[in-house]
């Protein structure tokens, strides 16, 4: 199977015609965000506050990296669990997030929100952080810079490597890997 | 006595939080080896692959193997013939993390409170275990523990009455649970008997020992091996997307208990688990 190549912004529209298991290169801008960013961008969403962040078709990475050595975009960073972002993952699909990548299982709410709203969750492969780093470009801390590696930083990745886990119609890569273990 | 300066501590520290980090162990990486060679399911190959890859890059161009370069956990068992001097014990170690964490471009990943959550902005302090031995040296051993396996731990204090069977569905059950979050392959360290907190304690410390190295006990010995068969046969497979290659290694070990109990302890420790260790 090729992968097939995708870039940022993610719409509705485009992530239609992926489905769970498809290997995708993701290229474009990409923002990370984990436990700590989460919070406060769901406290602000909740209070009504603005958000300052486009987050229009835009897709988060659920990553705190290294930091980068000399000369190097950014250091090692593949993804964290994205389980711990659930309860914060509705509101950001709502406000028209486009997609997201992580490792691991989603709660239903979540895939059900990904079916509602028709967007995507991809996997990429964690604890190889070194290697994707080759596929970052540029990164820059651009929000909530107090919080260290949990800051929102831009990246500019070219083919990233990820694996669609639960596409717009709702299928899940892991009840299908499941079903196969039994 | 013989004299060890705390600096040769903090220097000690130093390069094993680097070496941890940035050079797999040896057992694991013959494990995914032999991993790749057995695994059937080509998307499970092709992670593996990946795997040793990465481990291969991180090693030459000195880049974390994964970002999460966790909590730095430092054993030591100090011989009782040693005199530390000149300074703090745990001053030096968190000296030596700490400036490790900062020139090795390692992640920061501790906050000082548990409900505040600040970063402390330097990785420390360490969790840090000290045994005293027989002996006038000082065994330091450094692993970086991330914490996407951590969270995947558990324990559970069982009957004496219990049958082994019992134990071995616990700890499968915690390996379905952390299912494809904790990285798969996993290596699990196990802890049977003692209180509470040794259990758990001797659960980490079975993390520290080479995973083609088994229990000399025999019959502990047999169970490792069982887990380790059974765990292969569940299908979670690399990063839970299927395949035969669930986990790498289970070690166990053991300590004597009450006679009203049998606690048993999981560390749930990822494809990327860290140590590395030196004797002063």
């Amino acid at each position: 199977m090729s992968a097939i190549k995708l870039r940022t912004p993610i719409t509705s529209q485009a992530a239609m015609s992926l489905k769970a298991g498809d290997e995708v290169l993701l290229s474009g801008v990409i923002l990370t965000a984990r436990d700590a960013a989460h919070k406060r961008l769901h406290d602000l969403i909740v209070r009504g506050k603005p958000v300052p962040l486009n987050l229009k078709d835009a897709v988060i990475y659920y990553a705190g990296p290294t930091p980068p050595r000399p000369g190097r975009a950014i250091g090692s960073c593949g993804p964290t669990t994205s389980s711990r972002m659930d309860p914060f993952t509705p509101e950001l699909l709502k406000m028209g997030l486009g997609g997201m990548i992580g490792k691991g299982d989603r709660s239903a709410e979540v895939r059900k929100a990904i079916k509602k709203y028709k967007r995507v969750y991809f996997l990429a492969t964690g604890g190889i952080g070194a290697l994707l780093s080759t596929k970052v470009k540029a990164a820059k801390a651009i929000l909530f810079k107090d919080l260290g590696p949990e800051a929102i930083y831009k990246m500019e990745v070219a083919d990233f490597p990820l694996i669609v886990g639960i596409d717009p119609k709702g299928n899940d890569i892991y009840d299908k890997a499941k079903r196969k273990s039994v | 006595m013989r004299e060890i300066n705390v600096s040769e501590i903090t220097e000690a520290v130093y390069e094993l939080c680097l070496k941890a980090n940035f050079d797999l162990r040896k057992d694991i990486l013959k494990a995914l080896r032999s991993g790749l060679s057995k695994e059937k399911n080509v998307r499970a190959k092709n992670i593996i692959k990946s795997i040793i890859d990465n481990a291969k890059l991180a090693r030459k161009k000195r880049i974390a193997i994964c970002q999460d370069t966790g909590v730095a956990v430092v054993h030591l068992d100090i011989g009782q013939d040693v005199l530390l001097v000149g300074g703090e014990l745990d001053k030096a170690i968190n000296e030596g993390v700490g400036e490790a964490y900062r020139k090795g471009y390692l992640r920061k990943s501790v906050v000082s409170d548990a409900i505040e959550r600040k970063n402390t902005g330097t990785n420390t302090p360490a969790v840090i275990y000290t045994n005293i031995v027989d002996g006038d040296k000082v065994k330091i051993s450094v692993s970086p523990k991330g914490f996407g396996s951590e969270n995947k731990s558990a324990i559970k204090m069982f009957r004496p009455t219990d049958p082994v069977e019992m134990i071995k569905e616990f700890v499968i059950g915690t390996v379905k649970k952390a299912g494809p979050d904790a990285c798969p392959p996993f290596v699990l360290g196990i802890g049977l008997g003692g209180t509470f907190e040794k259990c758990a304690y001797l659960a980490k410390k079975a993390l520290l020992r080479p995973i083609d190295r088994r229990n000399p006990k025999k019959h502990i010995a047999k169970l490792e091996r069982e887990l380790l068969r059974e765990i292969n046969s569940l299908g979670i497979g690399p990063m839970g997307l299927g395949g035969n290659t669930t986990a790498l290694g289970v070690n166990i070990m053991e300590a004597p208990t009450h006679i009203a109990g049998l606690p048993v302890a999981v560390n749930m420790s990822c494809h990327a688990t860290r140590s590395a260790e030196k004797t002063i």
